[in-house]
């Protein structure tokens, strides 16, 4: 047993010895370890991909979140704008038909008045011709009851006449 | 109030990387005091770093504390005996007809022995597959690593998708610093799956058993990754996996390297010559290097310890004097060494990877 001559007996376990723990490790140890290890780096690899992957949409998402945001609060404001402006043309427009109804109104009344006025007149006046008539006829009948009466009466007509 | 966690931490690591050295104290006034003869601080530290058919603790006066090991030997005359070590302590170191060589150039190692005792000088040595302390040392930390491994494997099966937790929050960061650290970027991303099995077992056996190398007690405190055989064994099977996954490039590339002059190669082939030769001392590289180092850790730490006899054989107050000393420079080399059994293990692994990667050469490469 030399310091630096190989034994052989040493080398006989030795080979035995690590062989068989060799290939019990390689199966049962090594194999399942530095497959586990890189599945487990795998899918922390994947984990990590997908965290960023979800940072990521969710800052889109928030991204358009915010854009939707704006463009209702836009949307809002012209609308608001709208309703207020065709409030303002509604009213204005109802003031001006009202005006405008009114002044029809004004007028019909105002002819209804003077057809009114016209017919109340000629019915006026011709009562007034009929009572006229009847009071003439009346004092005729009453001047002309007596005789002279009557011939002087022709008497100043025809002298009319002749002075015609 | 933290500092004094630290500090009673302290002195726990330096009272506990002590204990067996206060033996060890023990064994060498015994040592002193009973015979003439003097320490042999080589001896020592040299039996503390070499294989032997016993495990051996401590020596309290003359009984020795020693785990038995079994002893598996053949003759072709007496077959396959198997019996535990503490057989030839017992006696006079011979049992069976076996002896264990206390010294002579066969030290340490098991003989046929005569009736009277004597080493059969002209038999053949018998072939000796005995669990020596190494391999004894080593088959524990394998046993360890399948008990960390499966129950962690299993957690990983059972609840998928989850946090790591316990055992396997700190056995994780290692395989994932293995795959993404060493595999990946000398192999390449498509390639480095089949590899992945050997790169984690010789990582965390290395690992394991340099860390196991530091505890100072049994089952520590073995010389498992400082052992040539099992750093040769590791470095071959590195350099069989290389060449079972060469492609054609790669053998061009050594016999034939684009983009290197003829005459390099033509009448004497020395680019080749050169490459070839490249092939072999890779591994044998690395295997160097793994059992240098360790074997140098071990070396220096139990030299500090061996100052403590040293200074004991002059003086016993020199001796205690010293262990102050030396047991701060122990716990200094621990640390260092808890260092360099992670760097090995990482070293191995990672030239083995970049050899795997070498294997295929691309063919737009030059």
């Amino acid at each position: 047993m030399g310091l630096v001559s190989p034994d052989y007996g040493t080398i006989f376990w030795m080979v035995l010895a690590f062989s068989v723990v060799f290939f019990i490790l390689r199966k049962f140890a090594w194999g399942p370890v530095l497959n586990m290890l890189k599945e487990r780096e795998q899918s922390i690899e994947k984990a990590l991909q997908s965290a960023s992957e979800a940072r990521e949409g969710l800052s889109r998402l928030q991204a358009e979140h915010e854009r939707m945001m704006q463009e209702a609060h836009g949307e809002r404001e012209l609308l608001i704008a709208e309703a207020r402006q065709i409030r303002e043309q509604l009213i204005s427009k109802a003031r001006e038909e009202a005006a405008l109804e009114n002044a029809r109104l004004l007028e019909h009344a105002r002819r209804q008045i003077e057809s009114e006025k016209l017919a109340a007149m000629s019915e006026i006046r011709q009562q007034v011709a009929t009572l006229s008539v009847d009071i003439a006829e009346k004092i005729l009948k009453k001047e002309l009851a007596d005789r002279s009466k009557q011939e002087t009466l022709i008497k100043e007509q025809l002298s009319d006449l002749k002075l015609n | 109030m933290k500092r004094w966690m630290y500090l009673t931490g302290f002195l726990i690591l330096m009272v506990t990387s002590g204990l067996p050295l206060l033996a060890a104290v023990e064994e060498g006034q015994s040592q002193h005091s009973e015979a003439p003869k003097a320490f042999d601080a080589g001896k020592f530290i040299m039996e503390h770093v070499m294989d032997s058919h016993e495990w051996h603790i401590m020596k309290i006066g003359e009984t020795h504390i020693r785990i038995p090991l079994p002893v598996i030997v053949y003759t072709k005359e007496k077959g396959l005996s198997v019996f535990l070590s503490s057989k030839f302590h017992q006696g006079n170191n011979i049992f069976n007809g076996y002896m264990l060589a206390e010294e002579g150039p066969h030290e340490g190692k098991i003989l046929l022995a005569n009736e009277n005792g004597t080493i059969k000088e002209e038999a053949p040595l018998p072939l000796d597959f005995s669990i020596t302390k190494t391999v004894a040392a080593m088959l524990v930390s394998l046993l360890l690593m399948l008990l960390v491994f499966l129950p962690m494997a299993k957690k990983y099966t059972k609840n998928p998708n989850r946090a790591p937790s316990g055992f396997q929050a700190l056995i994780e960061p290692i395989i994932i610093f293995v795959r993404d650290d060493i595999a990946i970027p000398s192999i390449g991303l498509h390639r480095y799956e089949k590899f992945m099995p050997f790169l984690l077992t010789g990582f965390f056996f290395i690992l394991t058993n340099n860390l196991m190398g530091l505890i100072p007690v049994p089952p520590g405190g073995a010389n498992v990754t400082g052992n040539i055989a099992i750093t040769a064994l590791l470095a071959v099977f590195t350099f069989a996996i290389t060449t079972f996954s060469t492609n054609k490039n790669y053998w061009k590339h050594i016999f034939d390297a684009p983009g290197v002059p003829w005459w390099l190669k033509f009448p004497i082939p020395l680019m080749p010559f050169i490459e070839l030769l490249g092939v072999f001392t890779k591994p044998l590289v690395l295997c160097i290097r793994l059992f240098a180092n360790i074997l140098a850790g071990h070396f220096i730490a139990l030299s500090f310890i061996v100052m403590i006899f040293i200074f004991g054989q002059i003086h016993w107050i020199a001796g205690y004097g010293s262990s102050v000393v030396a047991i701060l420079f122990y716990v200094f080399m621990t640390m260092l060494e808890l260092l360099v059994a992670f760097i090995q293990a990482y070293v191995f692994t990672l030239l083995s990877a970049i050899y795997f990667g070498m294997a295929k050469v691309e063919e737009h490469h030059s």
